[in-house]
């Protein structure tokens, strides 16, 4: 048995941009993952944090390949899983299960919990008659805090934590080794969230689960997460154990996100400084060049930062960043200064280099 | 005299068939020119029925409003509609949650500010135009000539809040109600939005009633805290008291369950057990009991009473002692 359960390599996944009526023309492309690499040890949890549009769940997404990857490999238990057709792909994606947002929209409506949970079961040749099934669906519910009765329910009868709770259950069904929960906590009130993640943890604990937990909050991902990884604009700018990244963050832009959080305290809050980034979030159709994060970075330099895209390279053992002056901000040799906010255009994604040609709807094809 | 008193609001909606529901049950607070006030409490405590109830904006079929809302000796709930309309965007401002769907998509930007700047102030649109603009600048967008142009969907999240927080500023409002003005928004984004407000409050000498479900907004930007529950105030105190000691087992409860970025890793949250549908009425009992750690025979039988003691208003049979550790988890 290895010790990395997945290792993803330069994972790309670039969006076409289409345009026109009769022919889908390529214009651009939208970069929402743009040349990731991450490794999983068996039984950690690993946290991805970003901001929305940073293409945390397009990764999420595409290691599971529900979304098809443009580029890179990602080694499932040692197994090639980008490269598995048909039936191998089907078998092995009982291996890897995911829990998704929005608990109501990922349940169908009109599906009893107990035809949720078997449904799984079925497909993976895992129901061996009656008895085993329905002990085994017990088993389920009470591994997450659900009463029995639950089974004969509708997936509107229950709240948002235990509708959660539900495909919690549909992901364990099958005895995965990874499960990928795509931000499992965001849509619940605060006091509902800790029963979800402690029921997470539980779970781990229990069945030596491996977790991969995508989140925009870095608290709930601190907490939760053996090591994080953070994204900015279809790139990991930042990784480390989640002590060392709080402690110690080297990045500028987990460095300004980490004192954008607001924590309950008011004494820490009046104590702290705030870096607060200038901007919006550049278009991943057109990002900026060298280091994406360039354009907002209050410790930009002249050189290097807006040609050169920086790799990630390990500072200190554990601790990767990318960065090419991380070394620099963090011995204070370089100071933030100002930073004007550039306008971020809401485009279309187009490249300025695609000309426009051609009809862009069906009356201007008929009325040229 | 405060700039705003809330005494005893009661909003009941009736459905036909149905018992009535108590939305908000008795809400009372006092809003001081250049304070900023903030509600919390999570999904169906009552928090953005007060905000619409304050504002009139709650529809009139059906809704049982009583209680007062007293803004400057006027008694907002016994305006008339047409008064009313005079009053939002001259006297109270508001900035609500999402920002596109509270922006007009048809109309540029530059003239759904300067709407407001005509209608209330009588500005011819020339002038109202450069102030616009002006105001734009203020919060903080940037190119604010070209911005005045553009359609809500051409700006991003972030600046259509800012384009609504100047909307809502055009006409220099003594009180502006923000209803989870960040909770649409990126973290980052919400730095900045906060930080803006926060300046705009003091520069202007603004009141500010926040509403929003997240403790840790309220813990850098509110000075007096009211915690709702299931629409009656339980717990309010000065944001340092409540932060320090929080009595009411909700509020304590709720601090206990949010994953704190200063937290020691590995520390378990506690949290609160079942969910809001878990209420029990307030006629005679206390809402929260159910859900209560610390519930008592006396808390199903008997509507809590409101005790105001030492700077600390509290609404419960048996509050939690500072000092406690967490009450022990519960199994849901």
């Amino acid at each position: 048995m290895s010790e990395t359960l997945v290792s993803v390599q330069d994972m790309k996944v670039h969006f076409p941009i289409k345009r026109g009526v009769f022919f889908d023309r390529t214009v651009g492309h939208v970069y929402a993952v743009d040349g990731v690499d991450l490794e999983i040890k068996r039984g950690e949890t690993y946290g991805l944090v970003g901001e929305s549009g940073c293409g945390k769940s397009t990764l999420g997404r595409a290691m599971l390949r529900l979304n098809e990857p443009t580029d890179g490999k990602m080694i499932f238990d040692g197994q090639d899983f980008s490269t598995l057709k048909g039936e191998e792909l089907r078998k092995m994606r009982r291996r890897i299960q995911m829990v998704f947002q929005d608990p109501l929209s990922s349940l169908d409506p009109r599906q009893s919990v107990e035809s949720i949970l078997v449904e799984g079961l079925r497909a993976h040749d895992l129901d061996e008659g009656k008895e085993s099934t329905a002990k085994r669906l017990r088993e389920l519910l009470a591994a997450v805090g659900l009463p029995s009765t639950a089974l004969r329910k509708y997936p509107h009868e229950f709240s948002g934590g235990q509708r959660q709770r539900i495909g919690i259950a549909r992901a364990l069904a099958l005895n995965p080794d990874l499960i990928v929960a795509d931000e499992p906590v965001s849509a619940l009130d605060v006091s509902v969230q800790a029963q979800v993640v402690n029921l997470l943890e539980e779970l781990q604990e229990k069945f030596g689960l491996t977790y991969l937990v995508i989140a925009h909050d870095l608290a709930v991902v601190k907490h939760i997460s053996d090591r994080v990884g953070v994204m900015y604009l279809g790139g990991l700018v930042e990784e480390a154990t989640s002590e060392d990244l709080y402690d110690e963050p080297l990045h500028p832009y987990t460095r300004a996100l980490l004192s954008a959080i607001p924590v309950p305290d008011p004494q820490v809050e009046d104590r702290r400084e705030r870096i607060l980034l200038a901007g919006d979030l550049p278009s991943p159709a057109n990002p900026p060049t060298g280091c994406r994060f360039h354009t907002r970075c209050p410790w930009r330099q002249a050189t290097k930062c807006d040609t050169e895209r920086p790799a990630l390279r390990e500072l200190k053992p554990g601790h990767k960043v990318a960065c090419h002056w991380a070394e620099q901000i963090r011995s204070g040799e370089i100071q933030p200064h100002e930073v004007k906010p550039v306008l971020v255009e809401e485009d279309d994604g187009l490249s300025p280099d695609v000309p426009l040609v051609g009809p862009a709807s069906v009356t201007e094809a008929l009325n040229p | 005299m405060a700039l705003l008193e809330v005494r005893d609001l009661t909003v009941v909606f009736q459905r036909k068939g149905e018992e009535p529901f108590h939305a908000v049950d008795g809400v009372s607070f006092d809003v001081e020119p250049g304070q900023t006030v903030g509600l919390v409490g999570e999904s169906g405590c009552g928090k953005s029925v007060t905000s619409l109830a304050i504002m009139g904006l709650l529809p009139k079929r059906a809704t049982k409003i009583s209680g007062t809302v007293t803004y400057d000796g006027t008694d907002l709930l016994k305006l008339s509609d047409r008064e009313m309309r005079d009053r939002r965007g001259r006297d109270l401002g508001m900035v609500f949650q999402d920002p596109l769907s509270s922006l007009n998509p048809v109309v540029p930007i530059g003239l759904q500010v300067t709407e407001v700047l005509e209608r209330h102030r009588g500005m011819p649109r020339k002038e109202a135009m450069i102030e616009a603009k002006e105001l734009l600048d203020k919060v903080g967008i940037p190119d604010p000539d070209r911005r005045l142009k553009e359609y809500p969907h051409q700006l991003s999240g972030g600046m259509r809040q800012r384009a609504l927080i100047a909307i809502a500023l055009a006409c220099r409002p003594k009180l502006l109600i923000a209803d989870e003005p960040t909770t649409a928004l990126d973290v980052t984004i919400q730095a900045q939005i906060l930080s803006l407000m926060k300046e705009l409050v003091q520069d202007l000498g603004t009141a500010l009633v926040m509403i929003t479900h997240d403790l840790g907004v309220v813990a850098g930007l509110c000075d007096e805290v009211n915690v709702l529950y299931g629409g009656k105030v339980v717990e309010k105190a000065m944001r340092h008291k409540l932060f320090a000691e929080p009595r009411h087992p909700y509020t304590h409860g709720l601090l206990a369950s949010i994953p704190r970025l200063d937290a020691p890793r590995g520390e378990k949250l506690t949290p609160i057990r079942g969910s809001v549908a878990d209420n029990i009425p307030w006629t005679s009992a206390c809402a929260f009991a159910p859900r209560c750690p610390n519930a008592l025979d006396v808390c199903r039988a008997e509507t809590p009473a409101e005790v105001n003691k030492l700077g600390r208003l509290l609404r419960c049979h048996n509050p939690v002692v500072p000092g406690t550790p967490a009450a022990e988890e519960v199994q849901a």
